[in-house]
């Protein structure tokens, strides 16, 4: 039970985080009205796919100084949750939008670029499949997944704030930034990123562990 | 069988005779504000019966990953004698 402390916090931080988020009180915001409670679940699953990304590409860069394959498990595991918690991050954004922007898909900037992110990564994963030879896979597989993470961050960060995009704080629209994110939204938008992101580390850290039993059994 | 048939028809049958004492609802029992009931849960666009909602949903959510570490931990003793 000590060692699984951080479980215990991730079910307490989401359970505040519904409870709080749906709740508390919000900001009463034209168009958005209500939907501005999404802030605690749609941008969090953004905050957790490049949390979960980088520490993939982190672990594919630790696999190639050392080729040791507990390495490469992690870094397939972490980019597995990751993707789930982007296309989360694009349905759960479709939705919205269709409520505020008026449009499912409106070809925002940000929403192309996160739409070509996450098919880079798919990508990763036919590459990964393609490959018998295991060690050929992991190897090429972290070289593709340093590409894939160096061109998710300005798809994401950089290119949808030099054009104009709905989305806040690009482009000269009014952010979150320009609300100021005050203190009352923080209080629960900071513990929304951490419970998802915890829950998906856990969901990872149960994958690694399946797929050493995996490998332990093939043996 | 006959006495099992008596005694099921009476008992029923008491219940009719009841009935005639009982006092009727109204319309005006489904409108009456005296009565404390669960507004308040009600209230405010039933937010708190979607709050519920969620609620249950992340809880059965995690108590199923919660169940998948849990096997995952057995399978990982069973194979512990074989080193990891």
């Amino acid at each position: 039970m000590l060692r699984n402390w951080w479980k215990v916090i991730t079910v307490l931080l989401l359970l505040y985080v519904v409870t709080g988020g749906l709740l508390m009180d919000v900001p009463r915001l034209n168009i958005l009205n209500e939907t501005v409670r999404a802030l605690y679940f749609h941008v969090p699953m953004w905050f957790g796919m490049i949390i979960m990304l980088a520490i993939s590409v982190v672990y594919a860069v630790k696999y190639l100084r050392g080729s040791n394959a507990h390495f490469d498990t992690v870094s397939v595991e972490f980019a597995n949750v990751g993707i789930v918690f982007g296309v989360l991050g694009i349905l759960t954004g479709m939705l919205w939008a269709q409520f505020t922007w008026d449009d499912w898909w409106s070809g925002d900037p940000k929403q192309n670029a996160s739409a070509i992110g996450l098919l880079i990564y798919l990508a990763y994963f036919v590459l990964r499949g393609s490959l018998e030879d295991p060690m050929q896979k992991a190897r090429i597989g972290a070289v593709y997944n340093i590409f894939a993470f160096a061109a998710l961050i300005p798809l994401l960060f950089i290119l949808p704030r030099m054009t104009d995009s709905l989305h806040p704080g690009n482009g000269g629209n009014p952010g979150f930034n320009a609300y100021d994110l005050d203190n009352r939204l923080r209080i629960t938008f900071y513990p929304a990123v951490m419970g998802w992101t915890l829950l998906g580390v856990w969901m990872a850290t149960v994958r690694i562990r399946i797929r050493k039993i995996d490998t332990i059994l093939e043996l | 069988m006959r006495k099992t048939f008596l005694t099921l028809s009476f008992f029923f049958f008491s219940f009719l005779l009841f009935g005639q004492d009982k006092v009727a609802i109204t319309e005006q029992d489904y409108k009456n504000d005296q009565v404390e009931m669960a507004d308040q849960f009600r209230a405010d666009g039933k937010i708190y019966v979607l709050t519920g909602i969620i609620l249950i949903i992340l809880a059965g959510t995690i108590t199923y990953l919660v169940s998948i570490d849990r096997k995952v931990g057995r399978l990982e003793k069973q194979l512990g004698n074989k080193g990891t």
